[in-house]
């Protein structure tokens, strides 16, 4: 048990990393992802073309790759963000997570822009509202309640995709966890176990939150 | 009627200038973003020659095929246990024995719960460095989204008319005959564009196994790139390659739903 509670400053520490990480994508990702599902809705075809090959490009590629591009690619651009190395590095994490999990926001919110009834859109234009207000006011916030299940399961996923971003110098989790086996080579069974149940709790745990939320707004139709 | 559909009427000659506004300041900006990005990538000289050259020497394209080799080997073994991993777990969730169905439930949730990466990083400790990279990666893919493909077959199986289930029993089945000559099947197929997605999904975790050391496309997009300091273009290369093949993954899934749907043996 002591590999696990001599390091419990370095587990919290990076349990922490994992829980800032996270909540920085999560708001980028629901802003970005948002944008692009409004987009690919749009009476304009530029932008719904714009949007089109952004999610397909970027949904397409893995996420190991994107964060290599942000984190080894940028640098050569000089493109970098905050003053101290791990900063910078955060910054690229939360770039690279962000630009990646919008497209799959975007593609839960389109769906479910789709499942709003028609006559909801066709009595808000009726009443003269314009394509931004009808979006506003009667289609995203339908829309949006109807896609709390497979949004949760986004942020889930995006969660546990944080860990691949100990490869590329941040601080969270797994970087934690491999720091601990480092120095303490002969628990590894009981070290994993314990990054498990971090994991676990962080993705059980927003499961149950989510299905507060899902229950709080449901819409009866 | 699609969604956008929905949203807007056929436009009028106000709306249909506002959209050429509209359209023509997206142009704009969009053009201004790449113009930028081209400006960024030739301000570090990621246009010359020299660093695009090295793509069509015969031993750089060698390099590429070996790790995109690696990458569909893991991705395809990764799959094969996957589905064999999906099949056992569904039908012990599908099991009417409670303690069958219980500790089966548990260790799917466990292992759905988890990063992949943790999980290779788990098979690769374990192993103290007596088990390869590629069993890591293999092992991490395959428990992983077998949990995903085995609630997917089983969302399947319950989705199937119950009159299903209810003649093969009529007719004298035991439980297991039922699901394994009757539901089963029928899952797999209505299921197949859902888990060839996954499938999707599978073969971009395997570039997780660059973390875990694995040699495969990603690291040697790498390699090649600070060997040619050339990482950008190489980056672009890789990038190309891996949303090619997922298309073309996703195409071939798109095709068979199509196929499946118009067959001749669906059930009324």
């Amino acid at each position: 048990m002591d590999a696990i509670t001599s390091n419990l400053g370095l587990f919290a520490s990076g349990f922490w990393g994992t829980i800032v990480l996270s909540f920085f994508t999560m708001v980028g990702s629901l802003i970005f992802g948002t944008v692009l599902a409004a987009m690919r809705v749009s009476p304009t075809p530029v932008l719904r073309a714009a949007a089109t090959t952004y999610v397909n490009v970027v949904r397409n590629t893995p996420l190991t790759l994107v964060l290599f591009f942000c984190a080894f690619g940028l640098p050569y651009l000089q493109i970098s963000f905050g003053n101290t190395t791990d900063q910078v590095s955060f910054n690229y994490a939360v770039l690279a997570l962000t630009a990646y999990t919008s497209c799959f926001v975007c593609e839960a919110i389109r769906s479910g822009i789709a499942t709003v009834p028609l006559g909801q859109a066709e009595a808000a234009r009726s009443i003269g509202l314009t394509f931004t207000q009808s979006l506003r006011f009667i289609i995203l916030p339908q829309g949006i309640r109807t896609v709390v299940p497979p949004l949760a399961s986004v942020i889930i996923a995006m969660v546990k995709n944080t860990s691949i971003a100990s490869g590329f110098n941040n601080k969270e989790l797994i970087s934690a966890m491999n720091g601990v086996i480092e120095l303490r080579g002969d628990q590894v069974p009981l070290i994993l176990a314990g990054t498990a149940i971090a994991y676990l709790i962080l993705s059980i745990g927003l499961g149950q939150i989510f299905g507060l939320i899902e229950r709080k707004v449901r819409i009866a139709r | 009627m699609s969604a956008s559909q929905v949203l807007f009427d056929a436009p009028g000659p106000k709306a249909r200038r506002n959209n050429v506004i509209i359209s023509i300041v997206a142009v704009l900006l969009l053009l201004g973003a790449i113009a930028w990005i081209v400006f960024k990538f030739a301000e570090a000289g990621q246009f010359e020659a020299s660093k695009w050259s090295p793509f069509s020497y015969t031993d750089i394209q060698g390099v590429l095929l070996k790790g995109l080799g690696s990458t569909l080997l893991a991705a395809a073994l990764g799959t094969v246990f996957a589905m064999l991993i999906g099949v056992i777990f569904a039908v012990g969730r599908l099991s009417t024995k409670r303690w069958i169905s219980l500790p089966t439930t548990i260790v799917l949730e466990f292992f759905r719960g988890l990063p992949v990466l943790l999980l290779m990083f788990g098979v690769y400790y374990l192993g103290s460095g007596k088990v390869s990279p590629l069993v890591a990666v293999v092992t991490g893919l395959a428990l992983y989204n077998g949990m995903v493909i085995a609630e997917i077959i089983r969302a399947g199986v319950l989705a199937l008319p119950k009159g299903q289930g209810e003649a093969a029993t009529a007719v004298g089945l035991t439980r297991g005959q039922t699901l394994r000559t009757i539901l089963l099947p029928q899952a797999f197929r209505s299921m197949l564009p859902t888990i060839i997605a996954q499938v999707v999904v599978l073969l971009k975790d395997s570039a997780l196994g660059y973390l875990v050391t694995y040699q495969e496309l990603l690291y040697a997009i790498n390699n090649i790139g600070r060997d040619y300091q050339n990482l950008l273009p190489a980056f672009i290369v890789g990038a190309a390659i891996f949303i090619l093949i997922n298309l073309l993954v996703a195409a071939f899934a798109k095709w068979l739903e199509r196929r499946l749907s118009r067959s001749p043996k669906k059930i009324k």
